[in-house]
């Protein structure tokens, strides 16, 4: 019964994450398309949960949901009069990108159906300590060398976008 | 019906698609940054699901990967944004087919 109940809910927030994903790239105000972005990202949180990836799923809600959107909002709002306009080669360029993503997604489809995986179902269990444990171990190098990453990140966004 | 390995590949798939018709679609840099969030998305959705239909060596390999690329997703959006804010201080615009000065 547990069963049916997470396949039922995983094509909700699977629906609801890729219509709000159509959304975002149809919708011509830009403030339409984060909000839809929203929607997008917390279907995404949903299914990481259906994955038994608690900690994912609140690292998805925090960073995608809270901080990257503001901070696309704030680049919206500081960059006003961007709606975007039709024009010359638009339907081209509509059609050519229809033709990239449409066979990528038929050639995605076909290779991942047909791979025969070694699937063993992993046990539900909280992941955070596993995921805290391995990041200060086997990957504590990696770990370092996102917070210089991220250091650098901020430094070079502020030194970039500051009025001088 | 259970839920599968491929319920999660397949949606992966589809949000990078889809993403990626944004990001080539769209001429409005900072929606070009947002589709690029999505594709980013997907290759996660695809990194947990097969997190949790496969094992390896080490215990939750596919979330600690996911965890980087968002890491790394972060830096990028800051940084582009700061470009893309220090563009339109420079011409007045955002839109990719009017910054042409390295086009050849």
């Amino acid at each position: 019964m547990t069963e049916v109940f997470s396949t039922i809910g995983f094509y909700i927030f699977g629906l609801v994450s890729v219509g709000c994903a159509v959304g975002m790239i149809t919708a011509r105000r830009l403030v339409h398309s984060a909000v839809f972005l929203v929607g997008s990202f917390l279907g995404v949180a949903a299914i990481y949960l259906l994955a038994s990836a608690d900690f994912l799923a609140a690292v998805q809600v925090l960073i995608y949901a809270g901080a990257i959107t503001i901070l696309m909002l704030f680049a919206i709002m500081l960059t006003p009069g961007t709606v975007e306009t039709g024009g010359q080669g638009r339907l081209a360029q509509k059609v050519g990108a229809g033709l990239v993503a449409g066979s990528f997604l038929l050639v995605a489809v076909y290779s991942l159906t047909g791979t025969n995986w070694s699937l063993s179902i992993q046990p539900d269990q909280p992941t955070t300590e596993t995921i805290g444990k391995a990041l200060l171990s086997s990957y504590v190098l990696p770990f370092e060398v996102a917070s210089v990453l991220l250091l650098a990140a901020m430094v070079g966004a502020i030194l970039i976008a500051r009025d001088d | 019906m259970p839920l599968t390995l491929d319920h999660f590949l397949l949606l992966g798939a589809v949000l990078f698609a889809v993403g990626l018709y944004g990001a080539l679609a769209r001429r409005n840099a900072v929606a070009i940054l947002m589709s690029i969030e999505l594709m980013f998305n997907g290759v996660n959705v695809t990194l947990v699901g097969l997190s949790h239909y496969i094992a390896s060596s080490v215990p939750l390999l596919g979330q600690i990967f996911a965890i980087f690329i968002i890491t790394v997703a972060a830096a990028e959006a800051a940084v582009g944004l700061a470009i893309i804010i220090a563009i339109h201080r420079d011409r007045k615009t955002i839109h990719v087919d009017e910054i042409h000065l390295m086009k050849w």
